[in-house]
């Protein structure tokens, strides 16, 4: 009897977790991009008390590094659990010590991996083999997936072979193309999964198990006398992993038909040129070698499945024995090898088999090999005909690559653009959204309407843009009565919706739409009007194409239905509408049947709502004719300005504009240097209102520059003097504290660069006394801005900047003077950790070197296409790296010996100049103080004298002291990072950066949750909170990272929170620099993850502090010095319950709609640790110190 | 000593009705009150704007900055299901009507005919044994006249009573033109009771920040001399269990309630201030009270100070008004 199974629509991620859990008992793992949703997905299921196929709910448990995760799964692997851990890129290489030991253990596990490149010249999480290759050698088995349906199937083949082997396995697919394509799949159910595992495997694998009633030694030390030995006993278990693997697929295909090798081959029996290729490319190639064959091409691909242990028998009875000439392809670089792994095993392979007596092929085959789809870069049919052309050639290039154009060492092989064989019977739709508008979520949601409720195949894959604020989205959907093996971007579209108006701008949105296709736009324009408004190239190209043209007011819609600015339904129910996919009737039945799966259990008013917007969208989608007439002439802007450097218009632009892929390799910097001071080129103008600042109101209190996550709105005070030329619109008003009357002062926004977040709006304390609701700076309509103010913004930054020796820098006002060099990141709108960020950049920008530890800073810090790192117009500024997300506290240490090293060595070399350049002038350099503005400004002069000196020197020291000169300036060292970083994985490292005593500066910023991978818990994640691994609530508090760094006794610890006390965070910043030894400042982060309006979240942290659960203080080991109390609170306890600040954020408060009973039971314990720890501190800063001093001299004595 | 009285049809052992507060937010406070002897109990209300705003908010603030960046499609686990407002509201109503032995009252508290008004519906199935409709409406449109107000509580009593069939009473405020014509339309809309009034929260400025915050105070005594005229003024008018809320603290406030013409008195603040004990004290009070003056049962009192049963029905008129002002007259 044939069996049912369902056909659902989902990622590769979800296909393997779904596989994962049912065949798991412990599930350990630590989030990381882009496996992170296998772990989130196992852990709701668990939380939701969903079983495995063995009817027990499995144990899942984020641990505090990938390392930490690996070490669990092998103790629990030990102790007699089917153990399971999901994870990529670095993550993986964090594991491969434990690696070894669970394969040289013969331990059964499978690890499945999301591949992804490893962090090399720049961090990418985007896919490839870099990862995976990299552990090819611990002796894991390694399996590969090429689609979602493969990744489903080859997840029970890999938890059977790894049982029945006992050989510990790694199921790899590549991140993003398949763990977060969308794809329709046949569901493998339980009986499925439990026929595959035998069960006396399983009892064989608990018999193996640590036993106190059978008890073994594991873990040995060996000597050289049999440790060599004992590394051979394995073998066996490699020779006989290969059938075995066979057999489970055999298996396989005898209960679903789904047939899998270890190498499968395709195309002509008799083919003479073979590509060989493992991964979501074979797919595709597939797909080429289809159309080849149409073309009578003697070709054929070979699909690698099973990597290691390599079986060349199975290779070489797969292989056409016709085959000619073989291209390998490999998705990883090995700098300096002779070839990638994948290629240097297919030539030992097949050389050895010639070279035995059984030849395979009458003539060795030619083989080469190529690199191609490193982070993800397109991997489409033209690249795969060209790979196949080149083996055409009588010298075929070897060591090439495909996809990219290397016009530096020549490796690339050219390919045809308008080679496109996208399926003619499938419908291909493009969505180009922003990220809030939901059009993924719809996109989503239509894919799997169609998959589920049509007959039809159906595939989607979304592109996001790296920016956290005005991202755009990008969404591929195709479907239709064929498998789709399209495993790249849609090429040629029938259909593209545009749900954002101005995006018609920045995208060339028209460029892959077929002639005759349909084109829908989401338009504040009448159907009358619109036309006028479609830029030029919109209007050409839609001339040429004769695409037929729909309209609507989707805001419009989405506004009367009580939608907001949520227009996903309505957009979704015009293209059902369009396409004609289904039935109108059925698929707004299908459209709201989704919604109210999707919406529900929110509430039934949004499913109505959502119902209203479906309802009434059919009545405004238009149909507009237009005629062959071009009627807007306005040429289209440049993508940056005229005035930007040479590498931001060439180069950088080209990121920006969306055609990175056509940059050759000879303007990528050839060791990830980039330029700073490049974010203030995009312009990127997403707000749609910006801040005004109103002089008659103004206190100049400067609270509005120093929220300002964006540094879009900033103080200046110059001389009137300079307003000569100022533009007529240019707003200023005399500055306080000057009596003449003779300084003026300005707030100027950059309307372009701000991000419509609200914030200084909200922190502003200035009202109208006439109309309370107008304050010192109201949000104002952006379009009408744009050109005066831009006018107005190049006008205030050519204004002097103030004289940085004449601000009291703690003095929050005055601080905000300070240029600020971070500006205009992609940040989300109203972030909380840019504040601090951008502060310390204004208190020491221009001497400052940042460690950035991996997460939300080093994305915004860090992301191409442009850096908001800046300099100022002496070329000074911050200089920024990002090592790993573990390292950062080691890293930013290194920074410090080497600076502490080549500051004494060019002293040093200074004393042995000090004839040469003059005894006195050389001590005072060696000696000078630099504590303040205008010590360290004298410094810079005598540096610079000096440096005058030394170039006409003919002293071999000389020279040697100009290569170092610079370190004589002070230099102010910031460890930077989030919670993650500081709690969790780098905890260790940040621990023993804490004890080390020396001179560097500790931020972190703290959200409280993994921001940048979607809110996992840390160890900051607070009690009650809701996040990913904690959705029942964490039940344990927050670590008090702050009281652990006092413990040392010497390490200045501050705890701020801007929104509550600005003055307290400022004052925190400069002493915490001043300090001369390790400083660590915890800043309270509000995020976008806490599910709270951002342009609240001052008013959050100052919640968090009322309530007592954010205490805020610093502590100065130097005040111990005068007999003080190291510890000064700067906050008053518990004031308000701790329920008035929590349930105003989604984190916790969903708690109470989730699982009230819970939620009140853990708000209790809340409230009773923000006593405790108000009690705790108290006692701490009551403490007597006045004789400590004296007793620490007596000890001296 | 016979305290019973008649309610929205129920038949309650007492008088004392504890109003829609936090009161009635846990079950265990609920028995509290239930034991000191409370007769039946209001519970807190269920706002409209609960229902069509809160899963709004939810959803916004769950899915905010979701499907925007490649590394986090979501920063919330998924939770299987919400206890959204209604859903909440009316597994509470189930709970209090499992724990308790007393009525209980829901309360839906709204102003417009919109699918709200369904949940009158679930909140009978729930197990309520009749609804209290709070009318809570602060008119500030200058081109919505009083009659388009009234014609608005008419239908949105209409719509609500035609959900149901347990009883409805509707609380609502005392800015009405002609309070005594708008009980009988609201009789004539299919009310069984009113209570008298709903107390307006007026909201305060606090100057240092220039905004207008809210600022609940809890009632005074001298707040109960409203509801007290019009439970006099509406006895014998209407046909109309008639309770009142605001300010009633102590026994001889219960007596004079009942007196003017009130089938129950309805408490919040002086529970809230003193705990639920203070029913039992109350209900010590008034029987001794009873027991003191000679009265057998509640009913006995119940409408013997009305307009109609007063010597001097001028008293709760303009008459009345004039004596006051002199009475203040130096």
């Amino acid at each position: 009897m044939e069996i049912k199974r369902n056909k659902i629509t989902i990622d590769g991620n979800e296909a393997a977790a779904k596989v994962a859990y049912k065949l798991s008992e412990v599930i350990a793992i630590y989030p990381i991009t882009p496996s992170s949703p296998m772990g989130e997905l196992s852990d709701a299921w668990a939380s939701e008390s969903g079983e495995n196929v063995w009817g027990t709910i499995p144990s899942v448990t984020e641990m505090q590094s990938e390392g930490g995760a690996v070490g669990a799964v092998h103790g629990a692997l030990q102790a007699g659990s089917l153990t399971t851990t999901f994870t990529a890129s670095q993550g993986l290489l964090l594991m491969i010590p434990n690696m070894y030991k669970i394969a040289g253990e013969l331990t059964p596990t499978v690890f499945h991996v999301t591949a992804r490149s490893l962090a090399a010249q720049a961090l990418s999480i985007f896919g490839d083999h870099s990862d995976v290759m990299q552990v090819r050698q611990t002796g894991f088995a390694m399996i590969a997936s090429n689609s979602v349906q493969e990744v489903h199937d080859t997840a029970a083949i890999a938890h059977k072979a790894t049982l029945e082997s006992r050989i510990p396995f790694i199921h790899f697919f590549d991140g993003f193309r398949t763990s977060h394509e969308v794809l329709k799949i046949e569901e493998l159910n339980d009986s499925d999964l439990k026929a595959m595992v035998d069960p006396n495997t399983i009892y064989d694998f608990r018999k193996r198990a640590m036993n106190p009633n059978n008890p073994v030694l594991r873990g040995t030390a060996q000597n050289p006398d049999v440790f060599f030995q004992g590394r051979e006993t394995v073998n066996k278990f490699y020779d006989a992993t290969p059938e075995i693997v066979q057999n489970a697929m055999d298996k396989f295909y005898e209960l679903t038909g789904r047939r899998y090798n270890l190498f499968d081959y395709y195309g002509d029996k008799e083919a003479k040129k073979v590509v060989i290729i493992m991964g979501s490319g074979a797919e595709t190639a597939e797909e080429t070698v289809d159309y080849l064959l149409k073309n009578e091409e003697k070709v054929g691909i070979l699909k690698v499945r099973l990597f290691r242990p390599f079986s060349t028998k199975h290779l070489l009875s797969t292989l056409p024995k016709t085959v000619e000439k073989i291209a390998v392809l490999d998705r990883t670089k090995e700098p300096g090898s002779i070839g990638e792994p994948l290629y240097l095993d297919i030539v030992t392979a097949i050389s050895e088999a010639m070279s035995s007596e059984e030849k395979p092929f009458e003539k060795m085959p030619l083989i080469i090999g190529g690199r191609y789809g490193l982070s993800s870069k397109e991997f489409t049919p033209s690249m795969v005909k060209a790979v196949f052309d080149n083996l055409k050639e009588s010298k075929p290039k070897n060591h090439f690559t495909i996809g990219i154009n290397d016009d530096v060492t020549f490796t690339s092989l050219n390919f045809d653009k308008s080679f496109i064989i996208e399926d003619t019977q499938a419908t291909k739709c493009m969505f180009y959204g922003l990220g809030a508008d939901g059009t993924v979520g719809a996109n989503k949601n239509s894919i799997k309407i169609i998959g589920e409720e049509t007959e039809n195949f159906a595939q989607g894959y979304f592109v996001y843009d790296s920016k956290k604020s005005g991202s755009t989205t990008v969404s591929h959907l195709r479907f239709g009565k064929n498998p789709i093996r399209s495993t790249y971007l849609i090429q040629e579209t029938d259909f593209v919706g545009c749900h954002l108006f101005v995006l018609l701008e920045s995208f060339d949105v028209l460029a892959n739409l077929r002639k005759g296709g349909t084109f829908l736009l989401n338009s504040p324009y009448s159907k009358e009007e619109v036309w006028n408004h479609l830029p030029q190239k919109v209007q050409k190209s839609m001339i040429e194409k004769e695409l037929k043209f729909y309209v609507i007011d989707a805001i419009e819609v989405a506004k009367n239905t009580g939608m907001g600015g949520r227009i996903n339904t309505v957009m979704q129910t015009c293209f059902f509408a369009i396409s004609g996919i289904l039935p109108k009737d059925e698929a707004i039945a299908q459209i709201k049947n989704s919604i109210k799966k999707t919406y529900g259990k929110k509430g039934e008013a949004i499913v109505q709502k959502n119902y209203e917007a479906v309802d009434s969208t059919l009545a405004n989608l238009f149909e507009v004719k237009y005629g062959n007439e071009i009627t807007n002439n306005t040429n289209p802007k440049p993508i940056v300005s005229e005035q930007a450097p040479d590498f931001v218009k060439d180069v950088l632009s080209q990121v920006i504009a969306g055609k990175g892929d056509d940059i050759p390799v000879s303007q990528m910097p050839i060791d990830g240097t980039f330029p700073t001071a490049t974010a203030k080129w995009e312009k990127r103008n997403i707000a749609n209102e910006v801040p005004v600042w109103e002089s008659e109101l103004c206190i100049q209190c400067n609270k509005c520059v120093l929220a300002c996550p964006h540094a879009a709105i900033r103080a200046k005070v110059y001389d009137k003097t300079e307003l000569e030329n100022a533009p007529e619109t240019f707003k200023f008003m005399d500055a306080r504290g000057y009596k003449d009357g003779s300084k003026a002062y300005t707030i100027q926004v950059a309307v372009e660069d701000c991000t419509g977040c609200n914030l200084c709006v909200e922190v502003c304390p200035a009202k109208d006394k006439t109309e309370v609701k107008r304050k010192a700076i109201n949000m104002a309509e952006q379009m009408p801005l744009r050109e005066t103010e831009r006018a107005n913004l190049d006008f205030f930054l050519d204004l002097p900047e103030f004289d940085r020796t004449k601000i009291r820098v703690d003095n929050v006002a005055e601080s905000q003077l300070l240029e600020p060099l971070f500006e205009y990141s992609g940040a989300c709108p109203g972030c909380g950790e840019t504040p601090y960020v951008k502060l310390v950049s204004q208190l020491f920008g221009d001497r400052l070197i940042v460690a950035n530890a991996t997460g939300c800073s080093s994305i915004y810090g860090g992301n191409l296409p442009t850096t908001p790192w800046a300099k100022n117009k002496d070329g000074y500024g911050p200089t920024w790296n990002n090592s790993l997300f573990e390292d950062n506290a080691e890293f930013g240490l290194g920074m410090r010996l080497a600076i502490d090293r080549q500051s004494e060595y060019a002293r040093e070399l200074l004393a042995k100049l000090k004839n040469e350049v003059g005894e006195e002038f050389a001590e005072t350099i060696i000696s000078a103080p630099q504590k303040t503005e205008e010590e360290i400004k004298f410094q810079r002069e005598r540096v610079a004298e000096l440096k005058t000196k030394l170039e006409n020197s003919t002293n071999t020291l000389a020279k040697e002291l100009l290569s170092v000169l610079d370190y004589l300036v002070i230099r102010s060292v910031w460890i930077m990072g989030g919670d993650g970083w500081a709690y969790d994985i780098g905890f260790g490292g940040l621990d023993h950066v804490l004890a080390s005593g020396k001179n560097v500066n500790i931020l972190v910023l703290d959200t409280e949750v993994y921001s940048n991978t979607g809110g996992q818990q840390s160890k900051a994640t607070g009690l009650a909170a809701v996040a990913k691994f904690a959705a029942s609530g964490k039940s344990t508090p927050k670590k008090d990272l702050a009281k652990i760094a006092m413990s040392y006794g010497n390490v200045y610890v501050a705890q701020v929170a801007m929104g509550k006390s600005d003055a307290q965070t400022v004052k925190a910043f400069v002493e915490a620099e001043k300090y001369e030894g390790v400083s660590i400042i915890i800043a309270y982060s509000h995020c976008i993850a806490h599910g709270i309006p951002m342009e609240k979240g001052f008013e959050h942290q100052m919640l968090a502090v009322d309530s007592g659960y954010w205490p805020m203080f610093r502590f100065n080991p130097d005040n111990v010095k005068e007999g003080k109390n190291p510890l000064k609170l700067e906050y008053k306890g518990p004031k308000i319950p701790i329920t008035d600040y929590i349930y105003r954020e989604t984190r916790y408060k969903m708690l109470t709609k989730s699982n009230p009973v819970r939620a009140k039971k853990l708000a209790d314990l809340a409230q009773k640790q923000a006593e405790e720890v108000w009690k705790s501190y108290s006692h701490m800063a009551e403490q007597d110190f006045s004789n400590a001093n004296n007793e620490k001299n007596n000890e001296n004595q | 000593m016979e305290l019973k009285t008649n309610y929205l049809g129920l038949e309650l052992k007492n008088p004392i009705v504890p109003s829609a507060s936090p009161l009635s937010e846990n079950i265990s406070t609920a028995k509290a009150l239930e034991d000191s002897g409370a007769s039946a109990i209001v519970v807190y209300s269920l706002f409209e704007e609960q229902l069509s705003h809160e899963s709004g908010e939810l959803d916004h603030y769950l899915s905010l900055g979701a499907e925007s960046y490649s590394e986090a499609t979501s920063y919330f686990p998924e939770h299987d299901e919400y206890k959204m407002g209604p859903f909440e509201y009316l597994d509470h109503i189930a709970n209090l009507k499992n724990s308790l032995e007393i009525p209980i009252i829901g309360s839906l508290n709204g102003v417009s005919k919109g699918g709200w008004v369904d949940y009158a519906k679930n909140i009978q199935d729930a197990g309520a044994d009749a609804l209290e409709l709070n009318i809570y409406y602060v008119p500030t449109n200058p081109n919505v006249t009083s009659f388009q107000i009234e014609e608005m509580y008419i239908e949105t009593v209409k719509a609500i009573t035609s959900k149901v069939t347990i009883p409805v009473a509707v609380k609502l405020s005392p800015f009405f033109s002609s309070m005594a014509n708008m009980a009988i339309r609201l009789e004539e809309a299919g009310a069984k009771g009113l209570v008298l009034f709903n107390r307006f929260y007026q909201p305060d400025f606090d100057l240092e920040k220039l905004k207008v915050v809210p600022n609940l105070q809890l009632s005074s005594n001298w707040e109960m001399r409203l509801p007290l005229r019009w439970l006099a003024i509406l006895h014998g008018q209407v046909n109309l269990s008639l309770a009142a809320t605001s300010g009633i603290q102590t026994h001889i406030d219960v007596i004079k309630t009942m007196m003017a013409g009130g089938n129950v008195a309805m408490l919040a603040s002086e529970l809230l201030k003193k705990g639920p004990n203070r029913i039992s004290e109350i209900l010590n009070d008034l029987q001794n009270w009873m027991v003191e003056n000679e009265y057998s049962s509640i009913k006995q009192m119940q409408g013997s100070m009305s307009q109609k049963s007063v010597a001097d029905p001028a008293a709760f008129e303009r008459a009345n008004y004039m004596k006051t002002l002199q009475s203040y007259s130096l």
